[in-house]
């Protein structure tokens, strides 16, 4: 397995000459998302900041991770990347331009994970020492809104990097604004917590790691 | 004429609210004078309240009756929303409720503005129910199927259907007073109802505080006393019989009445969103999503004062609008 280190430079800041055009259309579909969701932004016991970050959220719906993207200041949200699904957002032209060039999303490979190239190693390959990542540690979207069990992905990130700040993210009410399996949206109130940032202590197990990450999400949802 | 009481109406109210802003900061910034603090800062938000609703008001009469009415169309939308983020649904629900939101408001509002008074009076009540009914039922969830039809109806009716008479008053014709010809007529009989509602709102919570003995209910509100009810309803026929000149088919004792009717309905208003926000364990739609202002508790005893002022002016003028009689 390769580490971090010896892999190659992270690719150079295309993003960053992004055409107007998908510039524009970030900002459009962000404010779009905001106005439909009507979310309101608390940041409790913590403050955005452009240093490196990994946000991990409940899932609940599609526009999670574009209302947690909109939801940070344009200087955080530029060196901000979701973390989404390969097989689902390079199906057809728009989805992956929206992907790659508006969103500038990390995609992982879901169906085939391979042993020598692990998606945490590719993560960590292509956030370097500036980008922070969105990351949604259920896997998949909740239907019932309630928060599942986070899978260990989170847990393997901080090991290999354990000075990375870890925020939990809660998302409140958006599984009634755009359930699962639905594409029309009810525009009604929502609301995102960032909390205070977590990391993983030294050599505290999987289980408990991933249990405390749980319940600090949680905790957001009733402060 | 028309004009004169346009302005007085106007200066009158500004300087009843620069009035008050003033004694609202003097209390502030002198906290020892035995005032209970947390009342001054509810008054200090009420006010900024009134100032924004006030500013928005101007804003639209100054447009015009289009975009009064949309005003009121896109705060109908926002109460709406808080109402039915606060009411648990159903997956079941998303569809009906997505056209509800699109449609269903948006065209209410539309028939409004083109003063069709035989279809806007029965379509939201009627066929948006009749809607919601069977989508539900498309859906194919069947679980608490009546209360959760309910719930959207109540919704509808409330935020939507009631609050749309308010602006429907501009479109009413008071041609039979020779002297309440033209728009600013119209406006000055909503501004009037917007002023007595909240003035009765007030009264409501001055009369309670000062004389409340006996709770209307407690369990629904902590507040609201029956003293503050009469007290509010007396206070505001007194203000709007004084104020009669400005409501322009309304003789002085007509205003009184009217004004009871609102003080009244308000209240109702009042206790009724009360109840709802009890049984979701919310003290105000605005705490519910920090940050969100709360509209429907600015506008909760608007809403269920609108279409009985509408109709008390319909029976007043003895007008039902062109298209009500053949």
């Amino acid at each position: 397995m390769l580490s971090p280190v010896d892999m190659p430079e992270p690719p150079t800041d295309a993003f960053a000459s992004r055409s107007a055009l998908c510039r524009i259309t970030g900002l459009f579909l962000a404010a779009l998302a905001r106005l439909i969701s009507g979310a309101s932004v608390r940041w409790i016991a913590c403050q955005p900041d452009t240093c490196q970050r990994v946000y991990f959220s409940n899932h609940t719906s599609h526009l999670d991770a574009l209302l947690i993207w909109s939801s940070l200041p344009l200087a955080v949200r530029e060196l901000t990347r979701p973390v989404a699904a390969k097989d689902y957002w390079t199906r057809g032209f728009v989805r992956r331009w929206l992907a790659l060039e508006v969103f500038h999303a990390l995609l992982i490979d879901r169906t085939d994970i391979k042993v020598h190239q692990s998606p945490i190693d590719l993560m960590l390959w292509e956030i370097g020492s500036t980008k922070s990542l969105i990351v949604f540690p259920e896997g998949s979207r909740s239907v019932t809104g309630e928060v599942g069990e986070f899978k260990s992905g989170l847990y393997y990130l901080s090991k290999k990097r354990p000075e990375l700040e870890l925020v939990p993210v809660h998302v409140d009410n958006l599984n009634r604004v755009l359930p699962r399996g639905e594409f029309l949206p009810v525009p009604l109130l929502s609301c995102i917590s960032f909390g205070p940032p977590i990391w993983l202590e030294r050599g505290e197990p999987k289980v408990d790691f991933l249990c405390r990450a749980r319940r600090a999400v949680l905790a957001l949802k009733d402060s | 004429m028309n004009e004169v009481r346009t302005v007085a109406l106007v200066c009158g109210v500004l300087a009843l609210l620069s009035a008050a802003t003033a004694v609202g900061q003097f209390l502030k910034r002198h906290p020892d004078r035995g005032m209970d603090p947390a009342a001054v800062r509810t008054f200090n938000l009420r006010l900024r309240g009134w100032w924004i609703m006030c500013t928005m008001l101007a804003a639209a009469f100054w447009l015009g009756t289009t975009a009064t009415i949309t005003l009121f169309g896109l705060v109908s939308f926002w109460a709406l929303r808080e109402f039915i983020t606060l009411t648990p649904t159903r997956l079941g629900d998303h569809r009906a409720l997505f056209w509800v939101f699109f449609l269903f408001t948006p065209l209410h509002y539309l028939l409004v503005g083109l003063n069709r008074y035989e279809i806007f009076s029965v379509f939201l009540p009627v066929y948006a129910t009749l809607f919601v009914l069977a989508r539900v039922a498309f859906a194919g969830d069947y679980k608490r199927f009546l209360e959760r039809t309910a719930k959207i109806q109540a919704g509808l009716v409330v935020c939507v259907y009631c609050l749309s008479f308010a602006p429907a008053l501009l479109q009413l014709s008071l041609n039979d007073d020779p002297s309440a010809t033209g728009r600013s007529a119209n406006f000055r009989l909503l501004f009037f109802m917007i002023l007595l509602v909240q003035f009765a709102d007030c009264m409501q919570y001055v009369w309670s505080r000062m004389l409340g003995r006996r709770l209307v209910a407690a369990a629904v509100s902590s507040s609201r006393t029956w003293e503050g009810l009469i007290g509010s309803a007396t206070s505001t026929s007194l203000l709007a019989a004084f104020l009669w000149w400005a409501a322009p088919p309304f003789k002085p004792w007509e205003a009184a009445l009217a004004g009871g009717v609102l003080a009244i309905m308000g209240f109702a208003g009042g206790m009724t969103m009360s109840a709802i926000k009890r049984d979701r364990g919310v003290k105000d739609y605005g705490t519910l999503v920090a940050g969100h202002g709360g509209v429907l508790d600015r506008i909760d005893s608007l809403c269920f004062a609108a279409p009985v002022f509408y109709h008390m002016t319909l029976l007043i003028t003895g007008n039902a609008g062109p298209s009500l009689i053949p």
